[in-house]
Order: structure tokens, then C-alpha cells, then sequence
């Protein structure tokens, strides 16, 4: 049976779970018929051109977790971002932690998917929110029909969160191979606040897949502020699904660190639908080994006089393989639109590969749009200048390599994460960088 | 006498498409249709040796099984192959030996485009081979050519005269089953241009073809092959117009370069066929397969003004094969009410050292649809390979497009590739400033895009470079609003 079809019929044993005459239940089976109409994505659909998943789709993955494991939290403590004070959701293997989570109902909702999904109190908003921004590809599609747990954070107009928030997704390698497929919903509300780190994390070396998928509502005047670390063990892979949608006013920032993974998809989506919107995209990415990163960003320009800045940096080891497919679509009524796109990438090894493709689509005459692309190799001078100062040549190069992602580490607004990245980029450049970071 | 608005409206509604009249001659055409039997008839006609027959056959039966490709960024109602007749000929056949034996009707088309044979003849030092719906017609500056050994003539002569070279070297860059048009191309081209090179010689002159679609309802196939052999240079160009017609008119090229060790050539366009009316009705289909390949420090060099057909699927792309060697792409595409063009090139960095300079720039108007669609491929072993794309649009209006699909791929650590684009409108600042010196809007515009235009136009030939300023006027007449 391919995995396809476990699925499907996987699906059917959830239905019995699931309330009729739930509004959702008519969304979920919509997206399951897409996702069986159009199957997984392969070579020859024009987005997945670079990346394959057939060799993922062999495994035999379990959907469903059979037995719980409790986790401690001396062995996860490292993952969280323990030097300050976080409202915390962690999922194990796909299941609500209480005992590590730190979760709210003051003001502010940040709780679970599960429980917004089931109570009369979140229905209102589940039912203007939940799938408004997801596109209907097959691997959304596949989500939405699954969707039973993730996050769902709500802010209301005119709160500034204190303190930001973690979303931590622990596979405790319980089954020896693992499907999982968080659902995310943040909605957040006029003028305010809000700042959140994601990550997923692999404890044991059983294949995992994740795919998740998470939208994002910013109302007026709002500011989103995303982290995605993605630094998770060789075995595990993740196709992350992320829809943003702007309205007017809004500043929706994501940062993504790629630095682990088997197979790492990410899809980031911009919706800008008022006017002033200020989309900011960031990356950056560095691989060794057999590693595959693949960075799918779309902006789509839908309301005048907004601007959108993508910057994206890649390091490439060993016979590691990137891709970045950045797209900007400018609709014919967004005038005044200032969209620039960046992305640099360094091949380190003869075996590495980098695959680019910066697309632009624009429809509209007043705008000011541009994108860039560069790949090349270190600067023989400049690693010269450094070794003849008395810097090791593999010293030299991780400096190298640090400054060239420091543009994007730099507009990391919470201090306490930006010195953990720096860790975790002087851990993966395999040096001491001898200064403190 | 007073030059008023008044005059200059009567005279853009007047100037729609300069190059739109039909020469009345009597056209030798096959019956529409394709099958196995129009295939060998097209070949029988030619006086074609057998294995170029079971070539096309061969070519005939791959495209059967090929489906027409719709990843391109066009949409178009698709033309009914069985619809085209695949041959004709002008009527008046044997070949001249001056210009005074042609059909004096044919000299006068040329004439009302303003290239008068003779004078071309003997001021700008231009060979030019006519191809009128698909016959070559006219040969001229072939004795100077013959004196250095340089073979011009068209490639149905070449297949009689010089079976071996084309034979070594025909379908080689763009075999007959790389896409769909080429194999249809391949099967039933009914003329073209064939040039070879020797080792060694410079070629004194531009050569030339002329390219026109004549008769309604035949689609033009031609097939282009130019052989620089080692350490030669060749600088060839290729012109196109074509009558106004209401029916959609099927142009599939293929065009192949093969530049051995050390040789350069220089292989530039104007097309300016009919790209249908105001309301987008008519016009040319222009899909077009060209690729040339670089041997050992040989350079091949693509320029071309886009201003004219309604569809345009064309890219010129460089096989960097040799050590060192050179792809070069300058692309001007205009497009205007409802014209649509899918263009840009491809350049394959096998060998070491080898680079590659693409610069793309693209005007859109009107209601019209402009993509820039490129690769550039690095494979493993291209060590230091090197390449340079800029891609710029503009945009007048907002209810045209402008779209970059450019595609990069690098397996190689030493390979040093940038990339960059730009979007950006007509400055209201810029126009103003024409304004204020007594340039009217119109002419400011011409200025800008002529300026923007500027090292694309700066690559073609003197005689072209003229050519393509006025095109580039003409084609975004009436385009501010």
C-alpha cells in the first residue's frame, strides 16, 4: 500500500472521531478529496522542480502515535529558550504536553488547536479564520483534512505580548518511523504585539516527516515577529506551510535558520491585503552532509503603496543541495510598490549544488521591483588578508562565513535568541570563532 | 508647413504597421495538411538525396508522438496543424543572376521596406540572400565569398552541393527531437540559409537573409546552419516583415550555430512580423528553436530586437563546450496591445573557464504579456565558469505585464554567477525633463526607451542598429496614455 493510500484510508478510521455537523467537517472533506485528486507533489510540478520526495514517501510512516511517552525535562531543556521567561507549547510525537507547556487564557489565548477546534467559545473565530489563508495544494490540502492539534494563539486588538512565545514540536521516536502534521492558527489582533520561535525537534534517530502548516492573521496596524529554527537531526524531515495574510498597516516579519534536516521544504506565503503592509523575509541556511533545504517563498503584492524585502543567505558543504524559489507577484491595482529580493549563496565543495530561481511577475507599471542572485566562492584575497594576520585558514573561513550571514542574524529582535543562533552557526561552521558572540 | 497634433494623429493612425501589404505573386502551394506523403513530396520537390528523405521521415515520425508545450507564459488558441500548407514557392523559379531578371514586383516589396537591393549592394557591403515563402531567390556578393572559400547559399543548395558538411553537422545542436516545433521543423522545412566558414578565414562582409512571410495560410519553416570552422569569424544577420494578414501564420525556426575551436559568431535579429491588430486579431506565431555550439575558445554571440509577432516562444541559447569559451545574449523584446513573448536563452557551462553575459530588456504596452525565461546551468566540471545576467523591464500602462522566470543552477564551488533584475516604469521626472526642452511625450518616450535599450542596440550592426531604433519607435507608437 503506498503511503498515499494509507492515508486515505486512514482518513476514513479519523472520520468516526470527528463531529458531523461541524462546520469543519465539510472543509476537511474537501481537502482530502484535493489531496487524493492530486497526490504528492512530484519532478514535474513546476514548484517541486528541485525536490523530490519520493525517497521520503518510501518509508512506511505511522500517522497515528500508539503509545505515549512522557518526556523529561532535563532532556529537552536545552531546545527551549530557557535564558528568559516564554509562554511555552510543546507537542510530543503530535500530543499536548501540559507538564512542559506553559500555556495562557489571560487576555490572551495561547493554548491549543484541539480545544479551539471543540469548544463554542472559539467557534467564532475558528469559523472566520481557520483555512482562510491556506492555499489548496495537495500537502496544505493533506493538513487541513488532519488538522487535530498545533497551536492556536489569539491576541487582541491593542495587547503587546510581554514575553515571547515557543512552539516546540518534540518526536520521541516511539514508532520507527513518524508522520506528523501540526496545525497552527495565530490571529492577531489590531495594534498588537506579538513575537514567536518555532521549532521542531527530533529526540531519537527514527525517521520523521513532518508536515506542518501554519496561518498567520495580522489585523490593522498589528506586528508579527517569526522565528523558524530548523536545526533538527539527519533523519528527520520537514515541510513547513506557512500562510501569511496582511492586512492594512501590518508588519509581519519570519526568520528562517536552516541549519539541520534530512529533507527541509519550507513554503512561506505573503498575502498583502491593505495598503502600507511591510512584509520582511529572511533566511538563512547553512548544510553539510547529504542535506536538502529548499526555500519556496511567495509575496503576492494584492494592495498599493506596500513594500516587501526578502534577503536570503546559503552556505553549502559537502554534496548538500539548496534551492531557492523566491516569487513576487504585483496584481495590476498595487501601485507604488517597492518588493526587493536578495539571495547569496557560497558553494563550499565540489560536490555541492544550488539551485535558484528568482521569479517575478508583475502586472502593475508604478513600482519600483528588483531581485538578485548571486553565487559564488570566499574572496582568495580576503581569506588572505585574514591568514596573514596570523588567522588559521579554517578560522578564517568560518569568520568568512559569519559575516557573510550576519546581515540576516542582525535583525533578530530578541538578544537572548540572536546569541543561541550565533551558537548554533559557530557549531555548524565547525569553529570557535574566538570572539564572544 | 506647420507640423500640428492634428498631423501627428492622422499620421500614427496611418503608420499602425508600416510593413503591412501583400505582393501578389503567383505562389506555387502544396494543399494543407501533413502526412508521410507531404513529408517525402516536400523532399521530391527539393530534389532531395534519399537520406535527407528518411531524415525528415524519421523527424516526422518523432514529432507524432510529442505533444505541443504549454509551460510557456503565452496563451494562444493553438493552430490546427492540419490546416497549414507546408510548402510554397514562388512561382518565377530559375535562379539570377543579376538583379534585373528578378520579378519586378518582389524588387518593389523591397523597396517599400526601404531595402533597396542595390543600394545595399554597394554601400553597405551586405551579401544578402532573399528568402521569399521559403525559396531563395536571389544570391548575390557570391563571388567574393566563393574567392575565400566561404559557402553562402541556401540550405536546399547545400544539401545538392555539400551533402557532406551538412550531413556532419545538420540536426547535431538542435536534434530533431528536442521539442516539439523542431521536430516539426525538421520534418518539413522548406528552406533556408546555410553558411560555412573555413579554418582560418575572417569574413569580409555581413551576410545576410531576408526573411519574409508571403503567401496567406503557409507557415514558414526555416532552417538556418552556420559553420565557423577553426579560428574563423562570421557576423550574420537575419531581418524579418511580413504582410498584414488576419489569420494566424505558423513560424517555426530552427536555427543552429556550430562554432569549432577559436571562432566567433556573431548572430543577429530584427523581427518586427505582424503581431495582429488593436484588438489582439491575427498575427504571427513565432516559435523558434536557435542553439549554438562552442568549441574549444570559440564565441557565439546572440543579439535581437523582438518588436514584432502576436505569440513569441524564442530562445537563443549557447552550449559553452570548449575550454574558454564565450556565450554572449543581448535581447531587446518590445511588446504592444495584445502581443505576448516568452524569451530568453540558455547558457550550458560544461567547459572550464568558460563565460556567458545576458542582458535582457524587456518594454511592455498596452495590454501585452513580456517574460524573460533563462537558464544558466553550471555542470560539475566547469571550473572558474562565469556569468552575468541582468534582466530590466518596463512598463507603460497598467494593464501590461512584465515577468522574470530566470533559472540558475551551479554544481560547481569555483563557478562565480550573478544575477540581477529590475521592474521599473518610465519616469514622470525623466518625461517632464524632455517636456521642458521641447520634446513632445512621444518623442520623449522614444529617447527613454532608446536609452534603456542602449547596450543591447550598441551590440548590433551598423546597418541594423539604425533599423532597430525606428522599430522600436514604431511599435510603441500610441502606447502612453
Amino acid at each position: 500500500m503506498s503511503f498515499k493510500d494509507k492515508l486515505l484510508s486512514s482518513y476514513i478510521a479519523l472520520e468516526d472521531y470527528l463531529e458531523f455537523d461541524s462546520p469543519l467537517h465539510d472543509v476537511r472533506n474537501n481537502a482530502i478529496k484535493i489531496f487524493e485528486e492530486k497526490g504528492f507533489p512530484t519532478k514535474k510540478d513546476e514548484e517541486w522542480k528541485y525536490t523530490s520526495l519520493n525517497s521520503l514517501l518510501k518509508t512506511d510512516y505511522s500517522v497515528y502515535s500508539n503509545k505515549e511517552r512522557n518526556v523529561e525535562l532535563q532532556d529537552v531543556r536545552k531546545y527551549f529558550l530557557n535564558e528568559i521567561d516564554t509562554y511555552k507549547l510543546v507537542f510530543i510525537d503530535g500530543v499536548y504536553s501540559s507538564f512542559l507547556s506553559e500555556t495562557t487564557h489571560d487576555t490572551l489565548d495561547v493554548c491549543l488547536m484541539s480545544a479551539a477546534l471543540n469548544k463554542k467559545k472559539y467557534k467564532p473565530v475558528i469559523e472566520a479564520y481557520f483555512n482562510k489563508a491556506a492555499k489548496s495544494d495537495s500537502l496544505t490540502a493533506l493538513n487541513t483534512a488532519f488538522t487535530k492539534e498545533g497551536a492556536y494563539i489569539h491576541i487582541p486588538a491593542h495587547k503587546e505580548v510581554e514575553k515571547p512565545i515557543e512552539i516546540l514540536n518534540f518526536s520521541t521516536g516511539n514508532e520507527a518511523a513518524m508522520f506528523l502534521q501540526p496545525r497552527n492558527l495565530i490571529v492577531v489582533g489590531e495594534n498588537a504585539h506579538v513575537q514567536i520561535i518555532e521549532r521542531h525537534q527530533s529526540l531519537s534517530t527514527n525517521e520523521v516527516l513532518t508536515n506542518s502548516v501554519t496561518e498567520i492573521f495580522a489585523e490593522k496596524r498589528a506586528y508579527v515577529d517569526y522565528y523558524k529554527i530548523q536545526n533538527d537531526v539527519e533523519s528527520a524531515s520537514l515541510i513547513d506551510n506557512t500562510y501569511i495574510s496582511q492586512q492594512r498597516d501590518t508588519v509581519c516579519r519570519v526568520h528562517t535558520f536552516s541549519f539541520g534536516g534530512k529533507l527541509v521544504r519550507n513554503n512561506l506565503n505573503y498575502f498583502q491585503n491593505g495598503e502600507n503592509c511591510d512584509s520582511t523575509l529572511k533566511g538563512i541556511t547553512i548544510l553539510k552532509g547529504k542535506q536538502h533545504v529548499d526555500h519556496n517563498t511567495l509575496v503576492h503584492h494584492i494592495s498599493p503603496n506596500c513594500e516587501s524585502h526578502q534577503d536570503y543567505k546559503g552556505l553549502f558543504a559537502d554534496s548538500s543541495v539548496g534551492v531557492f524559489n523566491g516569487k513576487i507577484i504585483v496584481e495590476k491595482d498595487a501601485q507604488k510598490i517597492d518588493a526587493y529580493q536578495q539571495n547569496d549563496n557560497i558553494l563550499i565543495d565540489d560536490n555541492a549544488t544550488i539551485n535558484a530561481k528568482p521569479q517575478l511577475e508583475i502586472f502593475a507599471d508604478d513600482v519600483k521591483c528588483s531581485h538578485g542572485c548571486t553565487i559564488g566562492q570566499f574572496d582568495e584575497e580576503a581569506l588572505f588578508y585574514l591568514r596573514s594576520r596570523g588567522i588559521g585558514m579554517k578560522e578564517a573561513r568560518g569568520l568568512m562565513m559569519y559575516a557573510f550571514a550576519n546581515t540576516v542574524l542582525e535583525s533578530v529582535k530578541i538578544p537572548e535568541l540572536k546569541v543561541r543562533i550565533n551558537k548554533l552557526i559557530a557549531n555548524k561552521i565547525g569553529v570557535s570563532l574566538g570572539f564572544e558572540l | 508647413m506647420k507640423y500640428t497634433e492634428d498631423d501627428l494623429k492622422k499620421e500614427l493612425e496611418t503608420k499602425e504597421y508600416e510593413y503591412g501589404f501583400y505582393t501578389d505573386i503567383e505562389s506555387d502551394t502544396f494543399p494543407v495538411g501533413l502526412n508521410e506523403d507531404v513529408v517525402r513530396a516536400i523532399s521530391k520537390k527539393k530534389e532531395e538525396p534519399e537520406w535527407m528523405t528518411e531524415w525528415r521521415l524519421e523527424s516526422y515520425r518523432y514529432w507524432l508522438k510529442m505533444v505541443e508545450p504549454e509551460w510557456a507564459n503565452v496563451h494562444y488558441e493553438k493552430p490546427d496543424f492540419q490546416a497549414i500548407s507546408y510548402y510554397s514557392a514562388p512561382n518565377s523559379k530559375p535562379k539570377y543572376d543579376s538583379l534585373d531578371e528578378v520579378d519586378p514586383e518582389l524588387l518593389d516589396t523591397f523597396k517599400r521596406l526601404g531595402i533597396s537591393l542595390d543600394e545595399q549592394k554597394k554601400l553597405a557591403g551586405v551579401a544578402v540572400d532573399i528568402v521569399m515563402d521559403s525559396v531563395s531567390v536571389a544570391t548575390t556578393f557570391k563571388k567574393t565569398l566563393a574567392e575565400k572559400g566561404i559557402i553562402f547559399c541556401s540550405i536546399s543548395e547545400a544539401i545538392k552541393n555539400h551533402p557532406e558538411l551538412v550531413k556532419k553537422y545538420l540536426g547535431t545542436v538542435v536534434p530533431q527531437r528536442d521539442n516539439f516545433y523542431a521536430a516539426l521543423n525538421s520534418a518539413v522545412f522548406s528552406d533556408g540559409s546555410f553558411c560555412y566558414i573555413p579554418k582560418g578565414v575572417r569574413c569580409p562582409m555581413e551576410l545576410s537573409t531576408y526573411f519574409r512571410i508571403n503567401q496567406a495560410g503557409t507557415g514558414q519553416f526555416e532552417r538556418t546552419l552556420v559553420i565557423a570552422d577553426e579560428d574563423s569569424y562570421v557576423s550574420y544577420l537575419e531581418g524579418c516583415t511580413a504582410p498584414s494578414r488576419d489569420e494566424n501564420q505558423l513560424h517555426a525556426a530552427v536555427v543552429e550555430l556550430i562554432a569549432l575551436d577559436g571562432a566567433e559568431i556573431k548572430y543577429s535579429t530584427v523581427q518586427n512580423w505582424y503581431p495582429g491588430d488593436k484588438e489582439g486579431k491575427g498575427g504571427v506565431y513565432n516559435f523558434v528553436t536557435k542553439r549554438g555550439i562552442c568549441e574549444k575558445n570559440a564565441k557565439i554571440s546572440w543579439t535581437q530586437v523582438e518588436t514584432g509577432s502576436a505569440v513569441t516562444w524564442k530562445y537563443p541559447s549557447c552550449i559553452l563546450k570548449g575550454d574558454n569559451s564565450i556565450g554572449e545574449f543581448y535581447s531587446i523584446a518590445v511588446t504592444n496591445d495584445y502581443q505576448q513573448a516568452d524569451t530568453g536563452t540558455k547558457m550550458i557551462h560544461i567547459g572550464k573557464n568558460t563565460k556567458s553575459t545576458i542582458i535582457s530588456k524587456g518594454i511592455s504596452a498596452g495590454r501585452s504579456q513580456n517574460s524573460y525565461r533563462g537558464l544558466v546551468k553550471i555542470h560539475p566540471n566547469a571550473d572558474n565558469a562565469r556569468n552575468f545576467s541582468q534582466c530590466d523591464s518596463l512598463l507603460m500602462g497598467n494593464s501590461c505585464g512584465a515577468h522574470t522566470f530566470p533559472y540558475i543552477e551551479s554544481k560547481n564551488k569555483s563557478a562565480q554567477i550573478e544575477h540581477e533584475a529590475t521592474t521599473s516604469k518610465i519616469g514622470e521626472d525623466q518625461i517632464f525633463y524632455c517636456n521642458q526642452r521641447g520634446i513632445d511625450t512621444e518623442k520623449a518616450i522614444a529617447l527613454i526607451v532608446n536609452g534603456f535599450g542602449k547596450e543591447v542596440l550598441n551590440k548590433l550592426p551598423m546597418e541594423f542598429a539604425v533599423e532597430a531604433q525606428k522599430l522600436l519607435e514604431i511599435s510603441l507608437e500610441g502606447s502612453v496614455g
